[in-house]
């Protein structure tokens, strides 16, 4: 039930929330715990590690995009005085990076990636290289400095192939293949749904509506590149790996598959991050490499990214291209949706998720916050010779959501309704509603959210502002875009997409102290998002502790259990389950040790104040006071011998959380003003609302940082960034200079507003905030840019959208009315 | 993104600076802030021999006014421009100051000086397009002692200056105050280059327009003047109407008269669009500027001039 705005929709009859916002710091803006030691440059990122006799690594890295490799000769590298070693594919042999579904190869086409291209092939050649940046022999030397003078003494033939820049030339007829293994270079080729009957739906509507788009490559491009630093332990007999990655069991699996090592054998610890967006949450080949040269030479070996082979050989993402048909009745009501995706994944799949990710998601779940009866998609993957991709925050729904508000936004022109009156008559109203993609959707406030964002740009008065500005010949626009997101996939879900390796689960372990104090460990990866603060206040909640006594253990796989690691939004609703079910069990433990120890039982017995005390009136004759965690730490450790028989000494437990069925849904509704400027085309964003609902918000500071964080990256997409190639396959996007990445002076502020539907069935009732706000600004802005241009006629539906595109936009319409009025 | 070996040297004065360049020959290159130099080093896109570092020299820091117009020294720093509260500066070249934002960002416009971004010679640099369009003269010292190039036989093309191996730029000299001007321009973020700047400086006499320049980056590779534009900045009053109207007219003709590039940033029809509204824009600038001043004659150098010390 929508708390925060004016509603009197029927509770679908859900039970409230088992702990919801109740406790002492959860719903609390609890100062991040992060933040001190951030601030005051005390923080410890990878780059900030150096230990005795650490090596420098870089890589020789293909210049060609698309080349059959005819020798990697690393001779006067080796050469050079202060190189220590330099390996190519062939003195390395390691495993390939082999991410797959279980899928036929009619659907999908595994594509493996090898550390270090240019291995010896069974017919003796050296293989091909796929895209520029793709590395190639991995040099260490003495400093940074020195390993670049050495790159430039590698020697690389090639035989030049045709490059693949686009998806148009992947498909075309005759086309060069990037993988043998894939025809027409398509890697995913999946056809789903389908409701009987859609095309007669279609012939038989009174309108039907086409939306051609395009969005451009993008880099997730956190601040911190990506980095590793292994080191080879002789007593411990591991290699220790410390890398900036949001999944380090997911690091440590790859790693040891491509060494030849146990699992045992390999330890990831990852150190504060600098952001990952995505990107970190795939297996890159440059750490394994590193690995390898640590193990070989017993010596520590770093490498740190540098920014610009972050924008060209690093994970990319985001480049689609969809043709997408919906039928409307009279008065606005879809009655059917058809769409074509086609997702340019680059040279690779990527580990875990494959190059299905994009389209997977695209098809599974377009319908987005509507009641869409009839559906059909056919989603595909291509291969092409660019940087591979990896699920950027938002994993395709920044797009699809995209096509979806332009598609209401055209249908409201051409049946000459209110846009946000056509939205509101198909947005999904009853929960659970189980739509045409078999997706149940849990409680939210679609309705609700769309109203209260419409509301709000209204009484500030930007419809005035917008009447007024068009009178006098200027060119402001509003849009909305409405939509909601998955968070925290159950291994139910991506079991349903037929991944190999299922990620899903989250498991806790706690333990008390004999200060009374604890530590939990999670799963889960903060790769700036806070967790160590909002999973201790979920701790502290649970066990009636002082946040400051809970210590959040993450990110080493030595101390935590296992872990799938944080992307998909899945850390608040997973993770953070899995620390309170944990919690939950040694909050019983407690009670039966107490309960023991005063000869009573455990049902009247509670956690309160630092101790387990009798509930008030239900203590049968139980000292009032009854015991501090301290005195039961005490006997659980020192004075094991009082425990009964069947207890064990100790105060710890394991708890593990996964979703059952479909995960659950935050829900937001965006608005933005625009005004075009028509001597230059810019667009400027007079202001930007966001109406969110994430369930109940742990930390709220944290969640309206995450939506104002990711609304810049969404902005980002709409307006300026974009990675381009040449005919050639070479990027030309290799600084800050080219890729446009907006800075704090091109982001608006952004109002925030938030209602709370709380999800059913977390621990807390919170649902994900990590991916929202990237995923609704681009539609917001682009229906703003359209809505601006409305006087013109021109409808846009690519992305970015260059000002030189809106300038001849506005140029064209100008000098149409200038020809009528002659 | 780490430069390729090279050795640095530190001036102790100008005379020790041209020694350094005459020793060490071609390969080297003076750096003073660094700011557009260094990121190409890290890219190995230079590779100097020799660093020879003129950022000590103080004697080359400083504005300062006298009979023969504005001196900048080369290492005065964009922002030292930028802050600057010296009357005389303000009163004959406001324009300096207000452009200054237009430069990077502020901590691009602290280490970089004037001297590096004209010498650099980037036709897109706002104080190349300042210097073009305000006549300056380009102060450079060589062995021989120093020379004064005219901007209009400065610039030479891409990267390209008239300066030599073996010189230092000195100074930056305005000879003639220009108290009627703007530039403005326009790029996707703030602090980028420009895809098209433009810069205006008009002759205001007793109410009405008399002649002006109007300058160009963007649209060549270097900057460029447009005389055909130029020829229209007349008018006999400075109504707002009426100087609309002469600067529209003169925004088509330097839109006419430019033969920009296409490339990744802006088709040459996108360019000649810009131009159009930023010499117009630029042009309102500068004649709304010169109001604001309440001017019916050339700016005099005001009595309180300092002279350099």
């Amino acid at each position: 039930m929508p708390q925060g705005a004016d509603t009197d929709q029927p509770d679908a009859g859900h039970r409230a929330p088992s702990f919801g916002s109740t406790g002492r710091y959860v719903g609390a803006a609890v100062p991040r715990r992060e933040d001190p030691r951030l601030v005051t440059g005390r923080g410890r990122f990878l780059d900030d590690i150096a230990v005795p006799g650490m090596l420098h690594a870089q890589f020789v890295r293909s210049t060609i995009a698309h080349a059959r490799l005819l020798e990697v000769d690393l001779t006067a590298v080796r050469a050079l005085p202060g190189v220590v070693a330099a390996y190519s594919a062939a003195d390395l042999a390691l495993g390939d990076i082999t991410a797959l579904l279980d899928r036929p190869l009619e659907e999908f086409v595994p594509t493996p990636m090898p550390v270090l291209s240019g291995a010896p092939q069974a017919d003796g050649s050296l293989g091909k290289v796929r895209f520029v940046g793709e590395p190639l022999a991995i040099v260490v030397a003495a400093d940074p400095y020195l390993v670049e003078d050495a790159l430039e003494l590698a020697r690389v033939r090639y035989e030049a192939l045709p490059a693949i820049t686009s998806a148009e030339g992947a498909m075309a007829q005759g086309a060069a293949l990037v993988h043998d293994e894939a025809p027409g270079n398509v890697l995913v080729d999946v056809s789903m749904f389908a409701t009987e009957g859609i095309d007669e739906v279609f012939s038989d509507a009174h309108t039907v509506v086409e939306v051609r788009s395009s969005t451009g490559r993008q880099n997730a491009l956190p601040l911190e590149t990506r980095g590793a630093l292994a080191e080879w332990d002789e007593r411990a007999g591991q290699l220790v790996l410390d890398t900036c990655t949001q999944v380090p069991h997911q690091v440590r699996t790859v790693t040891a598959g491509c060494l030849g090592l146990a699992e045992r054998q390999v330890r990831v610890r990852v150190p504060d991050m600098g952001g990952g967006f995505g990107i970190k949450c795939v297996v890159g080949r440059e750490e394994i490499a590193v690995a390898a040269a640590a193990q070989r030479l017993r010596r520590p070996v770093k490498w740190i990214e540098d920014r610009k082979d972050a924008l060209t050989a690093s994970f990319l993402a985001r480049e689609q291209q969809y043709v997408a048909r919906a039928a409307f009745d009279r008065e606005g009501h879809v009655l059917a949706l058809d769409a074509d995706v086609v997702c340019d994944m680059g040279a690779y799949s990527c580990y875990p998720f494959t190059a299905a990710i994009e389209p997977l998601m695209a098809s599974g779940e377009m319908p987005s916050v509507y009641r869409v009866p009839a559906y059909r998609v056919r989603g595909r993957s291509i291969t092409s010779n660019k940087a591979p991709t990896a699920p950027y925050r938002g994993v395709s729904r920044p797009q699809y959501v995209m096509v979806m508000e332009r598609l209401m936004e055209r249908a409201a022109r051409v049946l000459d309704l209110d846009p946000v009156e056509v939205r509101r008559r198909n947005v999904i109203t009853t929960f659970p509603y189980t739509g045409v993609n078999h997706i149940t959707y849990d409680p939210g406030s679609y309705l609700e959210s769309l109203d209260l964002a419409e509301q709000t740009v209204r009484d500030e008065g930007w419809y005035d502002v917008q009447a007024a500005a068009r009178a006098e010949g200027r060119f402001v626009g509003i849009g909305y875009s409405c939509f909601s997101e998955r968070t925290g996939y159950g291994s139910g879900a991506f079991a349903k997409r037929r991944m190999k390796v299922v990620p899903g689960f989250d498991i806790s372990e706690i333990r008390m102290d004999l200060s009374g104090t604890v530590t939990v460990t999670t799963g889960t990866q903060s790769h700036g998002q806070g967790h160590e603060t909002t999973m201790a206040q979920i701790v502290a909640d649970k066990l009636k502790l002082d946040v400051a006594d809970v210590r959040v253990e993450q990110g080493d796989t030595d101390r935590v259990l296992y872990g799938w690691g944080s992307f998909a939004s899945r850390s608040a609703v997973i993770g953070g389950s899995a620390v309170g079910a944990a919690a939950g069990k040694l909050e019983v433990k407690l009670r039966e040790l107490a309960a023991h120890l005063l000869g009573t039982r455990p049902e009247v017995l509670e956690l309160r104040d630092g101790g387990v005390r009798p509930i008030p009136h239900a203590g049968d004759g139980v000292p009032p006071e009854g015991l501090s965690f301290t005195q039961l730490a005490d006997v659980a450790y020192l004075k094991s011998h009082l425990l009964a028989k069947e207890t064990d000494p100790g105060l710890s437990a394991v708890a593990s959380f996964d979703v059952a069925g479909d995960g659950t849904f935050s829900n937001a509704t965006h608005a933005c003003v625009v005004e075009l400027d028509p001597g230059t085309g810019g667009t400027r964003i007079l202001r930007y609302v966001c109406v969110e609902d994430c369930g109940v918000a742990i930390n709220p500071p944290i969640v309206e940082g995450q939506a104002r964080g990711g609304i810049a990256q969404g902005i980002a997409g709409a307006l300026f960034e974009q990675v381009s190639y040449d005919a050639n396959g070479e990027p030309s996007c290799a600084s800050f200079l080219d890729y446009k990445v907006p800075t704090a002076w091109e982001t608006p502020d952004v109002l925030i507003k938030h209602l709370e539907t709380p999800c059913l069935f977390t621990e807390t009732g919170a649902k994900g905030a990590g991916e929202g706000g990237t995923i609704g600004a681009p539609a917001a802005v682009l229906n703003a840019v359209n809505d601006a241009l409305r006087p013109t006629g021109v409808e846009l539906d690519d992305t970015p959208i260059r000002p030189e595109v809106v300038h001849r936009s506005l140029q064209v319409t100008r000098s149409a009315a200038h020809g009528s009025a002659a | 993104m780490k430069p390729a070996p090279f050795d640095y040297r530190r001036a102790r004065s100008v005379a020790d600076a041209l020694g350094l360049l005459a020793e060490l020959g071609g390969e080297a290159k003076v750096i003073a802030g660094g700011q557009s130099l260094m990121p190409m080093m890290a890219f190995r896109l230079a590779r100097p021999s020799h660093l020879v570092d003129i950022g000590g020299l103080g004697e080359l820091r400083g504005l300062w006014v006298d009979d023969d117009g504005l001196h900048i020294g080369a290492l005065t720093t964009h922002h030292q421009v930028e802050t600057c509260t010296d009357p005389a500066v303000l009163a004959g070249w406001p324009v300096l100051p207000a452009s200054m934002s237009w430069i990077g960002h502020l901590p691009i416009r602290t280490l970089g000086t004037v001297g590096g971004s004209v010498a650099h010679g980037d036709a897109l640099a706002e104080w190349c397009l300042l210097t073009t369009l305000l006549d300056a003269v380009l102060v450079a010292e060589g062995a021989d002692g120093r020379r004064e190039i005219p901007v209009a036989d400065f610039f030479l093309g891409f990267f390209t200056t008239a300066l030599l191996p073996d010189e230092l730029l000195v100074e930056v000299r305005f000879p003639a105050p220009a108290p009627h001007a703007a530039l403005t321009e326009y790029a996707e973020r703030h602090g980028d280059y420009a895809i098209v700047s433009a810069a205006v400086s008009l002759d205001l006499v007793d109410g009405s327009l008399r002649g002006g320049r109007i300058a160009l980056g963007g649209v060549a590779d270097a900057p460029v003047r447009v005389p055909e534009a130029e020829a229209l900045l007349t008018a006999g009053t400075t109504h707002p109407d009426e100087l609309g109207g002469v600067f529209a007219a003169a925004a088509d003709a330097a839109a006419a008269a430019v033969d920009p590039g296409d490339d990744q940033h802006g088709s040459a029809d996108y360019r000649r669009s810009l131009v159009r509204t930023l010499v117009q824009r630029a042009g309102v600038q500068a004649s709304v500027a010169a109001r604001a001043v309440d001017d019916d004659r050339p700016a005099a150098v005001p009595a309180g001039a300092r002279r350099r010390p």
